[in-house]
């Protein structure tokens, strides 16, 4: 269905002609809270979730069938680029997570006062930042 | 529908420059959304060369005089200058605000301003609102009540009643903070908005009222209320200091409580 709005786009000028209206610039021009901002970041984390379990997925039914499989996908996941996905991966969703209960506490009433969303945006950023980093010293010190 | 990118016949072009009288010590520049239904040409920006020290502190200051002294087409609504009627809201340095109440000192370097974000455009800063207009009635922005009123007077709250209200009546349906809404800017078709939202919550919460049940059973819609998605700008760029978002909390909540 075509957006209703689209209405509200035709106009007459002076002479009584039709004219189609310009649409004021959005993302264009609008400055960034932090909110908006962990809002986005939210549900791409999300997305990009449901892709990395699939690797995940693809590892532990590997790890089910044959040592060559799992040795295929040992090797893949230890690689650079293996790595980095994990990275990506764990970051998205430490990220998620405590953006999540960001949102559990906004569902329950509380938090939504001016420097509160912003503060608690902040903790999310740092709390995501500090676990990932140490996930992945314990990780690679165990490794 | 979401579309990052404005339509073809919205970019934006280059526009004139007014410069300033030589010899103007603080000169400031405000670079201005332009469009003219009657040129057919794209919207574009034009920059003035303001001299501060021959202009009022206010955003709505500069864009009067700009009007009076330098580009008499330049077209803006505005009528209190003291934020208490809600036409001067635009956007400026990014964020939407009312000019009047807006200082340009807050703003660093140039002074940019665009009409309120994602809606139609009527001429320059001005924007179309009746899609906002037409969604604030469809939630009854008025009293409802089956029981007569007490006849020898009107119907009496309590101190506590009538404090449920404060954060609510104080709002002046500018649309700052619909506007600043991305959830509103892609589904504003169907999503009621930041500023309907908390006038609906306003008379949710009045005790006089009677029709909470039935405004909220209104309100229960996949789009009307639950394309919130707790975004925040609402909050953060509402000129009078309202919580919309936490309006739109407590109707989910009530929602909630509702269903039992």
């Amino acid at each position: 269905m075509r957006d209703v709005r689209d209405a509200l786009m035709t106009a007459r000028n002076s002479e009584g002609k039709l004219v189609r209206r310009p649409l004021s610039p959005h993302l264009q021009v609008y400055r960034w809270p932090i909110s908006m901002a962990l809002s986005i970041l939210h549900r791409v984390t999300g997305c990009a979730l449901g892709v990395g379990t699939l690797l995940l997925t693809w590892w532990l039914v590997s790890a089910a069938g044959p040592d060559e499989a799992f040795d295929r996908a040992q090797w893949f996941l230890g690689s650079a680029v293996g790595l980095l996905l994990l990275f990506g991966w764990s970051l998205a969703l430490i990220f998620h997570f405590f953006s999540g209960i960001r949102h559990l506490v906004w569902d329950s009433g509380i938090g939504f006062e001016a420097p509160t969303y912003n503060t608690s945006g902040w903790g999310v950023v740092i709390a995501t930042v500090v676990c990932t980093v140490l996930v992945w010293v314990v990780g690679l010190v165990v490794w | 529908m979401v579309a990052f990118n404005l339509p073809l016949n919205s970019r934006i072009g280059q526009g004139q420059t007014f410069k300033a009288p030589a010899g103007t010590k603080r000169v400031r520049d405000f670079k201005i959304y332009r469009w003219n239904p009657d040129d057919g040409k794209n919207p574009s920006t034009d920059t003035y060369e303001i001299d501060l020290d021959a202009c009022g502190p206010m955003v709505l200051d500069a864009l009067i005089k700009i009007k009076n002294e330098i580009d008499p087409t330049l077209t803006f609504r505005r009528s209190c200058r003291e934020g208490i009627c809600g036409s001067c809201a635009m956007n400026i340095d990014g964020g939407n605000t009312l000019a009047c109440l807006k200082p340009i000192e807050d703003v660093k370097g140039a002074v940019k301003i665009s009409p309120l974000p994602h809606m139609p455009v009527v001429k320059d800063l001005v924007p179309d609102l009746s899609q906002a207009y037409a969604q604030y009635s469809s939630i009854k922005p008025w009293m409802q009540a089956d029981s007569p009123a007490p006849p020898d007077g009107e119907r009496l709250q309590s101190k506590e009643e009538r404090a449920k209200l404060d954060g609510m009546w104080e709002c002046i349906l500018c649309f700052c903070c619909s506007t600043s809404c991305p959830s509103y800017w892609w589904n504003g078709d169907r999503y009621l908005g930041p500023a309907v939202l908390l006038a609906a919550y306003r008379w949710i919460a009045d005790s006089r009222d009677e029709a909470t049940g039935q405004r909220l059973d209104e309100l229960e819609d996949p789009f009307k209320l639950y394309r919130c998605h707790t975004i925040m700008n609402c909050t953060d760029t509402c000129p009078k200091g309202l919580n919309p978002a936490k309006a739109i909390g407590t109707i989910k909540q009530l929602i909630v409580e509702r269903q039992g």
